[in-house]
């Protein structure tokens, strides 16, 4: 297993600029997500990454070695595809050790290799079937297993699940996030998907437009999210951004809300600290839909809550919670409450915002505050 | 269709299906007609032919003009029969087939999966080959041909079948690799083989319904190639469509129509032959990819 470091890698196609001046490093063993919308640039990444497509400029490292000359082959990874990529021709067996194969492994030790990684992947009754004569989630499992038995310095997933049916998809997530404890790869994955980012992922890295939006923990990702766009994309339902002006209110700072019935000011108490030079401008306020809830449940759990009565306008249950909608300030907000809490559309209830982990953004700029 | 045949009672029906069949079979024999025609008289003595009609069967089965066209029959000063010719077709039409084939394959396996700048265009440059009639390129053809040393020799001759078939070629495998995900091949990049590797391991061997229709067309056409065989090859070294040719249209003599009939269905044999054997895949192949599954 290495490391891996991306040094200021940019790509141009003619005069699209794909990739910004990319620059990340994880660690041996890390499990990198690239997450981002399609078209940002994470499947260039990989493929610079892969030896498949190169750089304009900069420098790739595996472990401490250069490879921006090297092939594909002598880079030492594997990849696992979308589209699975197997061999249609050949038997399972003889997918997972052709790479063996082109690589001389002796006869003996390939057959003792596609064993091993048969019984990992619990595919041994596969071995001598065609690709054809498999299910979805079985030709995803084999193309694992192909990427698994070279026993790589770096593994890359092109979004290898999206192909797959709901339900198989979170089979397989929880089998990748296995086999990562267990093989302590050195991997990195691209995804569309925010919740295979979250789960999977001990690094995250958000794209937009060719350029790396965030890079950090999941947690970090999801609780201080470095500006507009990954606030929004992270979390489902997406966080709720409110337009409000900053005003003083009594010694601290505080923001004039607006709702259906009535005006006022919420008191942001310490949450309001770094905000001082913000009072008199506007300014935007980020609470993700579980940070405002039921009154007794965010009072009982968070250091700093408001609560206040809101008009609920649409109810939307989703079975483990119910999704309750508001008007603050001409924006719809999503709050997160438990079924048995939520009232009817059009009544009234108390609700209450969790500010302790309230986030700030410039309007302007869209970067986060403080 | 479905609902019109639920309206329709069981005579209309059958009244349907007996004109559908009637038809049918008349056109079977409108075309099988010259078939018969020709096996008939071939077999005939040429008093036979003389003394009944176009349509008649043979007083009595002879195979003395098949002998004669195969083994005996004068085209000019030149008494051997179509044997000798037959096999001239046979030592230029196979190398033709087989390397043809396999360049259009490699063109097609690098105008999918190994695109670079300008493969569009090549390949669009290639396309208008197809449209390109045979007399226009004799010229150009016999100068290039001279400048290389091998005009009027057999290598002479598969060399023009192969440049003018690889037009052909390279647009049936391009069209079937490009439903072949590229994926495929990076994955093999990955696991180490090569360009010719892959091509070989992974890509042929997904091949085998275009390479018959590949086959097929090619084979039909340079077997049936007139043109080409008249203008580069001469004397002993000439197809057998040319020496059917001079045999047929030999104007001395008693016209020996059993002989030129026998003589023609020697030439078309192989050809048939090889549809007969490989026609299911050639439909099966034309039609691969257009449908899923």
């Amino acid at each position: 297993m290495s490391s891996l470091t991306i040094r200021n890698v940019r790509k141009v196609f003619g005069a699209v600029e794909v990739l910004k001046d990319i620059a990340l490093q994880i660690d041996a063993g890390e499990f990198l997500i690239l997450v981002g919308p399609s078209g940002c640039g994470k499947s260039t990444l990989l493929n610079i990454l892969a030896g498949l497509d190169t750089a304009t400029s900069g420098e790739i490292l595996i472990g401490d070695k250069v490879v921006n000359n090297l092939s594909p082959k002598d880079r030492d990874i594997a990849m696992v595809f979308q589209s699975y990529a197997l061999y249609p021709n050949m038997t399972v067996r003889q997918n997972i050790s052709f790479g063996l194969e082109m690589r001389r492994v002796p006869k003996q030790e390939q057959g003792e290799i596609v064993d091993r990684v048969a019984k990992i992947l619990q595919m041994g009754h596969l071995l001598e079937r065609k690709p054809a004569q498999l299910s979805g989630g079985q030709r995803q499992r084999v193309a694992m297993g192909r990427a698994i038995a070279r026993d790589p310095q770096l593994f890359l997933f092109d979004e290898p699940l999206s192909n797959l049916d709901a339900k198989l998809r979170v089979e397989m997530r929880t089998e990748i996030k296995l086999l990562h404890d267990r093989l302590k790869a050195t991997i990195v994955y691209v995804t569309h998907d925010q919740i295979e980012a979250m789960t999977l992922g001990s690094k995250i890295a958000v794209m937009q437009g060719g350029e790396i939006r965030q890079f950090g923990s999941p947690q970090q990702i999801y609780d201080r999210p470095a500006d507009l766009f990954v606030a929004g994309f992270i979390g489902s339902p997406s966080m709720n951004f409110i337009k409000a002006q900053a005003v003083e209110d009594s010694g601290g700072v505080g923001l004039q809300l607006q709702t259906a019935d009535e005006n006022f000011v919420l008191p942001l108490r310490e949450a309001g600290e770094a905000l001082r030079s913000w009072v008199g401008k506007t300014l935007i306020l980020g609470v993700r839909p579980e940070q405002i809830s039921d009154a007794g449940t965010v009072q009982r759990t968070a250091r700093n809550a408001y609560a206040r009565k809101f008009r609920i306008e649409l109810v939307e249950p989703t079975g483990p919670d119910t999704l309750l909608f508001v008007r603050i300030n001409a924006e719809t907000v999503c709050c997160r409450v438990r079924p048995e809490q939520a009232c009817a559309a059009g009544e009234s209830m108390e609700l209450a915002l969790d500010l302790s982990k309230a986030v700030f953004f410039d309007p302007g700029t869209g970067k986060r505050i403080g | 269709m479905a609902e019109v045949q639920r309206t329709e009672t069981a005579g209309t029906r059958v009244i349907g299906r007996v004109m559908l069949y009637t038809l049918l079979i008349l056109f079977a024999l409108y075309y099988l007609m010259p078939l018969f025609v020709m096996l008939t008289t071939s077999l005939k003595t040429l008093d036979d032919i003389r003394g009944g009609n176009l349509i008649s069967l043979p007083e009595q089965i002879s195979f003395d003009a098949w002998i004669k066209a195969w083994s005996s029959a004068c085209t000019g000063v030149n008494c051997g029969g179509l044997s000798g010719n037959f096999w001239n077709s046979v030592s230029f039409v196979f190398p033709a087939v087989a390397i043809s084939t396999l360049v259009g394959a490699l063109n097609g396996y690098v105008l999918t999966m190994w695109r670079f700048r300008g493969s569009d265009a090549l390949f669009t440059l290639l396309l208008i080959g197809c449209f390109i009639p045979f007399q226009v390129v004799l010229l150009p053809m016999a100068q290039t041909l001279g400048w290389l040393g091998i005009a009027n020799s057999t290598s002479g001759l598969i060399f023009v079948h192969v440049v003018y078939g690889l037009a052909f070629t390279t647009l049936f495998f391009r069209n079937f690799y490009v439903a072949i995900p590229e994926e495929m091949v990076k994955a093999a990049r990955i696991d180490g083989a090569g360009f010719l590797r892959i091509f070989w391991r992974i890509i042929l061997p997904l091949s085998p319904p275009i390479l018959v229709v590949c086959v097929i067309w090619q084979f039909t056409q340079i077997w049936n190639d007139f043109l080409f065989g008249v203008v580069f090859s001469s004397g002993e070294r000439q197809p057998i469509t040319v020496a059917l040719n001079n045999l047929v249209n030999t104007s001395t003599g008693v016209k020996e129509y059993n002989v030129d009939m026998a003589a023609a269905i020697i030439a078309g044999l192989p050809t048939l032959f090889v549809y007969v054997v490989a026609g299911k895949y050639f439909v099966r192949g034309l039609t691969a990819g257009s449908v899923k599954g």
